[in-house]
């Protein structure tokens, strides 16, 4: 077999190349659907797959007769993970992937379409710039995919690319691309999905098996003019990209960099001068949303306290001073007032924070085989703090395929569903329509620790609620 | 880290007007799970070999606490057969940054007659029973450990932060599922973390980091010559663990090794790479996993990594 050697952006095109972005999406899809071969294209075709790891594929691919007597290699073995899902053909769990061109580094989170899928394809998405949709186009729009994009919606993925896989099962049919294209734009508008000005939906059809508008445009579609799948990844802006500057700043503080003497050794051999570190106090954390730069006016939020607003002073990281910072920086922040500050405290631009609120309401994504119980006590961990809440009420489920709110008082494995919790503290909580990471938060089990569902914070019922977020 | 400024301010270009490169956002990401580990942790430890990776990630825990020192501290699982100038270099580096240094000893199970050498002799598989034991001795509740999901198709399904129960087991099949960047690190009695802050990282963005850092390693990762003999389609390095056969020639090669392990197992290969930028544009353009070419423990079976994660491994 021969093998192409070189990555492409590697040796000779390196410093042109650097320094590359980061850019993260998932994929999705039902069974069947091609999504592993599709998974197995991008990274054979973007070379990211090494000669060692092509050799056991196509050895393996070779013991099960895959293409025949042709031969050739089932693209599919480069995504098997365990050896459970050898043995039994399926994929468990969601998997990472990495590979690179010459303008992006891709993370590429692989969820399985069989089992919990629900529960794969909110972890995947909540750390997603875009997400890859999959349709078998002799299938068309099916109820799992409708549920896909309504879970996508609600977890306000910027970029939704459905991939309609089998093209050239359909004889690269124009009017079967068509046909699901409207399908999926009308079951797009039901959404809000594409038209609500924070997402967009686009459509391309894709032969994963031949590699058809996978890295290269296909000349077997030439009534498709749009970009290949790779390239609208490549050229797509990144969710920090469209939000930071629109956001406010904030930062949860993970703790308290004081060293009280005890320096880093290094760092005082290298000349640091320990006279002026003695009294040295900063806030260490990672900058949520929006940016901060010396002097701005910020307000400390403590649950149970008044905002305490002060300036800030200087903002450290490993010995350089930065004038200016923003998400998703990792930073320690220095402030005018001897406040006394913690962790699970945040950091805010003063003025931008609404009062914080002991009623949480709420959009959970059950994942636990655990059912919720109206009366349940768990644990909600919001930023860099963790309280103990009540599970007030559930005020009902959403029926995935009909986009519907039904009513429930209980929540199961794989539900989407709308409640009210009692804190017992209040926490600042905001809109996850507008505020991806601090309008998120995590349900954990207080008896084994796990985490039982991913929460959505919504409006409290009376404010101004929005329609799109309403479902 | 090459400079520390104290009262002057340096205006950096990083930031603000344009998104970060790929390395910052990574070195925010792993700075970001570093300290949440040790905010929520009793009695975290970082598992340090000597490694690339585990050097990137005591790296990564200087910056994320400086101008303090690094909060924790270091558990190396010594198999008797590490290369001596990587264990001379692990002393060197806990010595610069004052740190504790723990060590759990495959050779002293071995002549407590609590494991048994192998048939071939590699001693890598047989570093889980010390480590867990290092574990419960010194009541670790979180280990940072260096693993790359890109490493192993079993690594790919690891969580950043991972469940072990009371035996060190690793359940694949029961994972908590990680949402945004909000980590989960309860624990029971008895169970604890392990933590892969640079899960996310690929072996070039490893090589870019410490070239950029300008981190000094081992060097034995860099060109030299070296006695080297030819088995299973691997150089390995003539020492005192690891001897020819009578059929096995000895020869003098130019060569690096890209994985610093345990002796019996680690292969090197060809290399002209002299410098750490050589290794970036080698690594670049590399035909082979890290893996493929150079651990003869992973080459046992297609899953050989799963079976020692479930194990209790790294």
């Amino acid at each position: 077999m021969t093998t192409e050697t070189v990555v492409s952006g590697a040796a000779g095109g390196l410093e042109a190349a650097l320094p590359t972005t980061l850019f993260r999406f998932a994929t999705a899809g039902s069974v069947d659907d091609g999504k592993s071969t599709l998974v197995g294209r991008l990274l054979h075709d973007s070379k990211a797959i090494l000669a060692d790891q092509l050799d056991a594929v196509a050895r393996t691919s070779a013991d099960r007769g895959f293409g025949g007597e042709k031969g050739g290699i089932d693209l599919a073995l480069l995504t098997d993970g365990l050896r459970a899902e050898r043995e039994q053909g399926i994929t468990i769990d969601v998997a990472y992937r990495y590979f690179a061109t010459d303008r992006r580094s891709f993370i590429l989170a692989d969820c399985p379409g069989h089992v919990q899928y629900t529960k794969n394809t909110v972890t995947g998405a909540s750390t997603a710039d875009a997400v890859v949709v999959l349709i078998d186009a002799r299938k068309g729009v099916l109820e799992q995919t409708r549920r896909h994009l309504s879970v996508l919606q609600l977890l306000r993925v910027a970029h939704v690319i459905v991939a309609v896989n089998k093209i050239d099962l359909v004889d690269f049919s124009e009017s079967v691309f068509r046909g699901i294209e409207a399908d999926v734009q009308q079951v797009g508008r039901e959404l809000g999905l594409g038209s609500d000005g924070i997402s967009d939906l686009l459509v391309v059809p894709v032969s994963a098996l031949d590699g058809d508008n996978v890295v290269e445009r296909s000349e077997r579609t030439p009534w498709y003019t749009g970009p290949a799948l790779l390239e609208v990844l490549e050229t797509l802006p990144a969710a920090d990209e469209l939000e930071s500057h629109l956001e406010s700043f904030r930062f949860p503080v993970q703790l308290v960099i004081r060293p009280q003497g005890a320096l880093a050794p290094d760092a005082v051999a290298a000349g640091l001068d320990v006279e002026a570190y003695r009294d040295y106090r900063a806030y260490a954390g990672q900058i949520t949303e929006g940016s901060v730069k010396v002097g701005d006016q910020v307000s400390v939020l403590t649950p149970g306290q008044d905002p305490r607003t002060t300036t800030v002073v200087g903002i450290d990281f490993a010995g350089a001073s930065l004038e200016e910072a923003a998400a998703p920086q990792s930073v320690a922040i220095r402030l005018a007032d001897e406040f006394d500050v913690a962790r699970g405290d945040t950091i805010a631009a003063a003025g931008t924070v609404r009062e914080a609120s002991a009623d949480l309401y709420a959009a959970l994504c059950w994942l636990s085989p655990k059912p919720l119980r109206e009366g349940q006590k768990v644990l909600v961990k919001h930023g860099t703090r963790t309280v103990q809440a009540m599970v007030r009420s559930v005020s009902g489920k959403l029926d995935l395929s009909t986009f519907k709110l039904e009513g429930a008082s209980n929540l199961e494995l794989n539900d989407i569903g709308h409640a009210q919790l009692r804190l017992a503290a209040p926490l600042p909580l905001e809109n996850y329509l507008h505020h991806r990471r601090t309008g998120a938060f995590l349900v954990i089990d207080p008896l084994d620790g796990n985490t039982l569902a991913a929460g959505l914070v919504k409006d409290h019922p009376g404010d101004h609620e929005d329609e799109r977020y309403s479902i | 880290m090459s400079t520390y400024l104290s009262e002057e301010t340096q205006v950096t270009d990083a930031a603000v007007s344009t998104r970060l490169s790929s390395l910052d956002t990574l070195e925010s990401e792993a700075i970001h799970i570093i300290r949440e580990v040790v905010a929520e942790f009793e009695k975290p430890a970082l598992l340090f070999s000597g490694g690339k990776d585990s050097v990137v990630m005591l790296h990564l825990a200087t910056k994320a606490f400086w101008p303090g020192k690094v909060p924790f501290p270091v558990l190396h699982v010594d198999t008797g057969h590490n290369f001596p100038e990587v264990i001379e270099f692990r002393d060197r580096t806990v010595e610069r940054l004052g740190l504790k240094l723990v060590v759990g000893s495959v050779q002293e199970f071995i002549d407590r007659g609590e494991l048994a050498e192998r048939a071939d002799g590699t001693r890598n598989p047989l570093q889980t029973v010390p480590l867990l034991d290092a574990i419960q001795q010194n009541k670790f509740d979180a280990v940072f450990g260096g693993g790359r999901r890109d490493e192993d198709k079993a690594r790919a399904k690891e969580r950043i932060l991972s469940l072990r129960d009371e035996f060190g087991q690793w359940d694949p099949r029961n994972q908590r599922p990680e949402l945004w960047n909000l980590y989960n690190g309860r624990h029971t009695v008895g169970q604890h973390v392990r933590a892969f802050p640079i899960s996310n990282w690929t072996e070039l963005d490893i090589w870019r980091y410490i070239e950029r850092e300008n981190i000094e390693l081992p060097g034995l990762y860099y060109a030299h010559e070296r006695e080297v003999f030819a088995r299973d389609g691997m150089w390995r390095a003539v020492g005192e663990v690891s001897q020819p056969r009578p059929d096995e020639e000895v020869i003098t090669k130019t060569v690096r090794y890209r994985t610093v392990g345990d002796m019996s197992c680690t292969g090197a290969v060809e290399s002209n790479a002299f410098t750490v930028s050589d290794v970036v544009v080698e690594v670049a353009a590399s035909t082979l996993t890290e893996r493929g070419a150079t651990r003869a423990d992973d080459r046992i079976s297609e899953a050989a990594m799963e079976d020692r994660k479930k194990d209790g491994y790294f």
